[in-house]
């Protein structure tokens, strides 16, 4: 008697359980990202918005500095604790699928097509492993040249004519050049840094325009240790060791060189545009990245967005939900606006083909090349130690070039062997 | 209980408080690193499995970790004992400065009650290329050829390892100082009194007491320099202990191997190497200066 009472009561406790949670079907996610100001900011509009469009949803934004941010998201997603849709950059992804971070986005709403068709080539590239679809990004960014137009009037060349081809770019930086009495470099006419953007143009973009394709097609294979190869490394560090135009951290590095007009031309980003437009008197402009033998290449990166592993059910809804949002058009403006980004649907920048400083980024990202990282930061040091070699210890830049090939291969193929 | 007991017990009752906090947070993690060093642990893997000397086997194997461990040496080798030599000359030339003694202490001093990170860019950005760098433009000013200081694989080293020297030089003096106070004046006036010159009273009484000291010291600036961090994550591009991993020590490659790649069995590891480096070279020491002092 008395059991079958307390089963009726467990029951109805169940029931009304049941009944709360229903009622009460608010579903709270976490969003992960780096700190930088314009992009949380942003990020807490968005939020708000989001909320108000799904009644239910709460989102709430962990931030953390960007030094510690990869650390942060080691120790706390392997133990459980993790966010439930995270903002991480394109070239970590091969690690983190490895790794199993993050799961692959549902096919139902993120469908190869739907990449095809939504992004540049190279994003739908960048994400995809194993024919399944693992993040989709808001913004992307390409490389340009950046000048000083001051300093080109000053060299007396035309502001609005800066170089078209590498030639031109050569002998430019040799008349942008400045040097004391002893032959100290005081004004670069190049900026060469190879751990800045430096390295990227070296690997995307010169070894193609020489004619060395610098990986396979499944980046698999590293291929740009060839005559040709060697010809595009050469004209990098030419630029260090025989012109002496620029070299690694003249002025602590090329963009500190150039808010503080030290440096006439560098290879940079389009997230440097809200940098430099915050430098007073900085008269600066953008231009192509200059061809060779007419060959036009470029560098493309994004930070993109995922969901962790082992979000299921009402959260895997929401964050689905919250991701589409962050890949709407709408946002894709909104982040151009505020952050300084451009959109990663292509034909959201038409109305942009007219703006001098944008217009310029969108023709880059038209022809440009994402790396497929397994270990951005490791291949990075690689090419910087390479240029090194040779600036710093007079390597000989073809024995240098094939070592550093030889080492990023065995950085590649063990990532793969594991 | 006795007198005697009843204080025993509370001396232990007092100590068993820090004694507590060192087993939390010193030897257990270290044990927990022992055995850790024997894993694949990794931030990046699911999976944790036995892998015996493999880590060691591959960081002796690794040629940066070698290059590591000579830069490292480099350091001890060279910045310690100058340290040591140059703080005594500092000691024994403040202990007969009549006035102004304080005012010179503090001076000497300064430097190391400095935040490290604030000296290291102070310093990282004096050394810097023309146009910025002070000490560049004075070696220009008096047409001297300027020095690539820390963009330069061979100049980079030396260039940290003058910083540390400097700043470990406020510690030392100090120690030397307070050492050749305690020396008794009558000693030394005795001797005096019996003809000894000053290098003899130098050589004979005054170097021979401060050995201790000078062991202290020794022992102390060995570690100091064996791991070296701080000043080497500030002062090169990139805290990579560049150019060329020529300014890398020890402790920076431990940092980089679990922090920056995550393996953290490796980094392990890599840390028990260097914890024996500094153990053998530490006993070594202790051996070397620790005779009888029977004056």
């Amino acid at each position: 008697m008395k059991r079958t009472r307390i089963g009726i009561l467990l029951f109805a406790a169940l029931l009304l359980a049941g009944a709360v949670a229903i009622q009460a079907q608010d579903v709270t996610i976490t969003y992960w990202q780096y700190f930088y100001e314009s992009k949380v900011n942003l990020m807490n509009d968005l939020i708000q918005k989001f909320e108000a469009q799904n009644p239910g949803i709460k989102v709430e934004q962990v931030t953390f500095p960007y030094e510690s941010y990869q650390q942060k998201v080691a120790a706390a997603i392997p133990a459980g604790e993790g966010p439930d849709v995270i903002n991480l950059f394109y070239g970590w992804l091969p690690l983190w699928v490895k790794s199993g971070y993050i799961q692959p986005l549902p096919a139902s709403d993120f469908s190869s097509d739907y990449f095809k068709k939504t992004y540049y080539p190279f994003v739908a590239e960048s994400v995809n492993f194993g024919g399944k679809n693992y993040a989709a990004p808001t913004a992307v960014r390409a490389l340009a040249l950046f000048y000083n137009k001051k300093l080109f009037k000053d060299a007396g060349l035309d502001p609005n004519a800066p170089p078209k081809t590498l030639d031109e770019l050569a002998a430019y930086a040799k008349k942008l050049s400045k040097y004391d009495s002893q032959g100290n470099l005081i004004q670069s006419g190049l900026l060469m840094q190879p751990d800045g953007q430096g390295h990227v143009w070296l690997r995307e973009v010169l070894f193609r325009q020489f004619g060395a394709i610098p990986y396979s097609a499944d980046g698999r294979t590293v291929s740009y240790n060839t005559p040709a190869g060697v010809q595009a490394f050469q004209w990098y560090t030419d630029r260090i060791t025989k012109d002496k135009v620029g070299y690694p951290n003249f002025t602590t590095d090329d963009v500190t060189a150039f808010k503080a007009q030290k440096g006439a031309m560098n290879v940079d980003g389009s997230f440097r545009i809200a940098t430099l437009n915050a430098v007073k008197d900085l008269d600066w402009g953008v231009a192509e990245l200059p061809t060779y033998k007419g060959i036009k290449s470029n560098f493309a990166s994004f930070w993109t967005n995922a969901i962790v592993q082992g979000v299921s059910g009402k959260k895997l809804e929401a964050s689905v939900k919250f991701l589409k949002f962050l890949t709407s058009p709408e946002v894709q403006e909104l982040w151009l606006q505020k952050v300084g980004e451009l959109p990663a649907t292509p034909s959201l920048s038409d109305k942009y083909k007219n703006d001098p400083v944008i217009s310029v980024f969108l023709k880059g990202l038209a022809y440009a090349h994402a790396t497929s990282y397994v270990d951005e930061a490791g291949q990075r040091t690689i090419l910087v130690d390479a240029v090194n070699e040779v600036s710093l210890k007079n390597g000989d830049p073809a024995a240098v070039l094939a070592a550093a090939a030889a080492k990023e291969q065995k950085l590649i193929s063990d990532f793969w062997k594991q | 209980m006795t007198l005697a007991a009843k204080r025993a017990a509370t001396a232990y009752a007092f100590l068993a408080v820090p004694l507590v906090f060192f087993i939390c947070v010193r030897f257990a993690p270290m044990l927990y690193m022992m055995a850790m060093s024997l894993t694949d642990w990794g931030l990046l893997r699911k999976t944790l499995h036995f892998v015996g000397l493999a880590n060691y086997a591959a960081v002796l194997a690794d040629p940066v970790f070698l290059q590591a461990l000579a830069n490292t040496a480099k350091y001890a080798v060279f910045g310690a004992p100058a340290v040591i030599v140059v703080s005594l000359c500092v000691a024994l030339l403040l202990d007969r400065v009549p006035r102004g003694k304080g005012l010179f202490r503090l001076v000497y001093v300064l430097p190391y009650i400095t935040p490290v990170v604030a000296v290291s860019w102070v310093w990282r950005w004096m050394f810097q290329s023309p146009p910025l760098g002070v000490i560049n433009a004075m070696l220009v000013a008096v047409g001297l050829p300027a020095a690539a200081f820390l963009n330069s694989p061979t100049q980079a080293l030396p260039s940290i390892l003058a910083v540390n020297v400097w700043v470990e030089l406020g510690y030392c003096t100090t120690i030397f100082l307070a050492g050749i106070q305690t020396i008794p004046a009558d000693i030394v006036e005795a001797a005096r009194i019996d003809g000894a010159s000053g290098r003899q009273v130098l050589g004979k009484i005054i170097l021979p007491l401060l050995l201790p000291v000078t062991l202290f010291l020794t022992v102390i600036e060995g570690i100091q320099f064996l791991r070296i961090f701080t000043q080497v994550y500030n002062m090169s591009m990139q805290a990579m202990g560049g150019p060329l991993n020529s300014t890398k020590s020890a402790a920076l490659y431990i940092y980089q191997k679990a922090f920056t790649n995550f393996e953290m069995g490796l980094a392990a590891s890599a840390s028990l190497v260097l914890f024996a480096i500094i153990l053998v070279v530490t006993i070594a020491q202790m051996r070397l200066f620790d005779r009888k002092l029977d004056y």
